[in-house]
């Protein structure tokens, strides 16, 4: 099967207050329709692996590729036209912007990528609500909606562009278990259903036994 | 590829959900631009007015036979002294006439000259005034009536009746304001003038002259040019000085060194008579624009820090976007637009205001003896001046908005979103 996601022998040191050697040659695949957890202790570079993965940072030695496309070194803009258009991701806190709607939220990153037409993309944005079963919520200001109905919105957004990769650090570590349950599902489906490829950081032991695999760290390091 | 209606729909609800900070920031702008339009029209209005009130009167190029000892005394002239040093001592000018020789074909040739708008003559003369026992001295000059009108804005300097009846009645005077008023004359009634050379001439008064300068309005009294050579037994090729106007004042002093050249009289250019008038504009202009971009800059750090501020509270909407694949470029046009935004509205808003501030000035009532045509605040609705004041409330609003965006540009979401 191909590897939608490949990091290999990524190391990073953080220099400031002291040399911290924070990520020590991770290398794993990511493979199409597979739904990954990522475990460990706090503090072991969870988060530090998944902003690398993310593109967002940039700072490491290593090689990543996505699609089997080297994108270690792109250019800043390349690199934001990559995670507009093959990466979803779900932050533990839900960002959304407050100022805007929800369906305006969600259309954001399509409307930046500007492939399809507003009507289309008006439309997709309708379905995911759909798909999320919080349609009724299309008008309200984000500010407005709660915590777990933020965690679906964001998933929403994530979605829009029909990513290749959805990548979550904690999506459920704030919310409820109702509304954890929920968000797991939601993966489950997409995975399921839409051969979808996740990788998520999670604390909760129970929601990694129903992924598809368990990506274990320690200090740094893969240790499973 | 920059998605320009998605920045701008983005800036927009930024700003309208802010609307207090932006406003604030606009008005800063609008307040900066308007007192900007309003000083520069008033002062240059004022400017033009002061100007006006001395070059207006003053012809271009004035030709006159200036009274000086010659250069060349005849000494110099013998060859046999060329080597030695000799001193003169005590050169007293010549008596020569202050007819100007050959004026009416110096006249003629000038006319020809296509830059000349008009040459006029004029025969200026010390008479004394005489009405009753009071004796005045004073000035008395012979102008072509019509033209000084047209061409030296005589007529708006006539309070009562007309240069037209100057030039139609036949030893008729325009008698200057504060003569008529030392003597109690008004128009309808007679003065009598006297030459030096002695003689009466009882004139009829057709017209009351006010400079708004009271030295000149005390002494000063126009007649036709004719009446002024009968007075004085001269031929009617009698002229004392000619009076120049060009289309292009800037020939004035190129022109008027030819004239002395060719023609051995004193050619005197405005520029050069009127010096000082020039610094006098040119330092009300430094003060004008010093004050207007001082309140500009004011305004522009407004904008700068009510911008800043903007940042700083969407540092999450920063990170948000660029996580979701906007480019550091795209943040920048976000902020920058908000920017520019604020300037423009503030901007068109402070045209509007400076405009309708002039027009208000332009109807208050302004009447001072000094100044007779003036009667309201005088405004000076330059369009280059609105030109002017768009393009700083832009430009001032684009640098004040250029270093926050550059820094939104720069926010590393990471940092951000670990911030949490
Ligand atoms: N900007 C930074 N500078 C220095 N050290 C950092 C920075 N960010 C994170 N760290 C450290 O790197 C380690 C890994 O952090 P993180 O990836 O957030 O852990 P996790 O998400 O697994 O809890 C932690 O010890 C943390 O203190
Ligand atoms: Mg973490």
């Amino acid at each position: 099967m191909e590897p939608i996601l490949e990091a290999r022998h990524i190391n990073k040191s953080f220099k400031k207050p002291v040399l911290f050697h924070v990520l020590k040659d991770i290398s794993f695949k990511i493979h199409k329709g597979e739904f990954t957890s990522i475990m460990g202790k706090s503090g072991c570079g969870k988060s530090t692996l998944l902003y690398i993965l993310s593109t967002m940072d940039t700072d490491y030695e290593g090689e990543l590729y996505l699609n089997n496309q080297l994108i270690t070194g792109a250019e800043r803009n390349e690199l934001s036209q990559i995670r507009n258009k093959h990466i979803g991701f779900v932050f533990q806190f839900h960002y959304l912007l407050p100022e805007f709607s929800v369906l305006e939220n969600v259309m954001l990153p399509a409307k930046k990528l500007a492939e399809k037409s507003p009507e289309e993309i008006t439309h997709n944005a309708i379905e995911k609500l759909k798909v999320l079963n919080i349609e009724h919520l299309a008008k309200k200001r984000a500010s407005q909606i709660s915590g777990g109905e933020k965690q679906r919105v964001a998933i929403a957004r994530a979605l829009i562009n029909s990513p290749s990769i959805i990548m979550g650090d904690e999506p459920t570590g704030n919310l409820d278990s109702h509304n954890a349950d929920n968000v797991f599902t939601i993966f489950r489906e997409l995975s399921d259903l839409e051969h979808l490829s996740l990788l998520v950081v999670t604390h909760d032991e129970d929601f990694a036994k129903k992924t598809d695999r368990i990506i274990t760290m320690e200090d740094g390091r893969i240790i499973t | 590829m920059t998605n320009w209606g998605l920045i701008l729909s983005i800036a927009k609800t930024h700003l309208l959900t802010k609307v207090k900070q932006t406003s604030v920031a606009a008005l800063g702008v609008t307040f900066g631009i308007g007192a900007y339009i309003t000083l520069v029209c008033f002062m240059t209005g004022l400017n033009t007015m002061l100007d006006d009130l001395i070059l207006n009167q003053t012809p271009h190029i004035h030709i006159y036979n200036e009274i000086k000892p010659s250069k060349q005394q005849p000494v110099s002239l013998y060859d046999k002294l060329e080597n030695s040093i000799n001193s003169v001592h005590s050169i007293k000018p010549r008596l020569t006439q202050k007819k100007i020789h050959n004026a009416l074909p110096i006249i003629d040739y000038l006319s020809s000259n296509r830059h000349v708008k008009a040459v006029l003559p004029q025969i200026k003369t010390q008479i004394f005034y005489i009405a009753g026992s009071i004796e005045l001295g004073g000035n008395l000059t012979g102008i072509r009536p019509i033209e000084e009108a047209n061409y030296f804005n005589l007529k708006d300097y006539i309070v009562e009746g007309s240069a037209d009846a100057l030039e139609q009645t036949d030893n008729s005077i325009l008698l200057g304001a504060g003569i008529a008023e030392k003597m109690s004359l008004k128009v309808g009634d007679r003065v009598q003038v006297s030459p030096l050379e002695g003689g009466f001439f009882p004139l009829k008064i057709v017209g009351i002259y006010q400079s708004g300068i009271a030295e000149i309005d005390a002494i000063q009294s126009f007649t036709n040019i004719n009446t002024i050579q009968r007075i004085l037994g001269k031929a009617n090729n009698y002229i004392t000085d000619i009076n120049v106007k060009l289309y292009d004042i800037e020939l004035a002093r190129p022109m008027a060194q030819d004239i002395e050249d060719q023609f051995n009289l004193r050619a005197i250019d405005i520029k050069t008579a009127n010096a000082q008038f020039e610094t006098g504009t040119t330092i009300r202009n430094l003060i004008t624009y010093a004050v207007s971009i001082t309140l500009l800059i004011v305004a522009g750090f407004g904008i700068y820090n009510i911008l800043n501020m903007l940042i700083y509270e969407k540092m999450n909407d920063i990170a948000i976007l660029k996580a979701i694949g906007f480019s550091g470029r795209d943040v920048q046009f976000i902020f920058m637009s908000q920017a520019i935004i604020i300037g423009f509205v503030g901007g068109v808003l402070g045209l509007l205001i400076g405009y309708g501030l002039t027009r208000l000035i332009d109807t208050i009532p302004f009447e001072t003896e000094a100044l007779p045509t003036i009667e309201t605040y005088p405004i000076n609705q330059n369009p280059i001046f609105f030109v002017i004041g768009f393009t700083f409330a832009m430009l001032s609003t684009f640098l004040a908005g250029y270093l926050p965006s550059k820094k939104a540009q720069k926010i590393d979401p990471v940092k951000i979103i670990r911030g949490q």
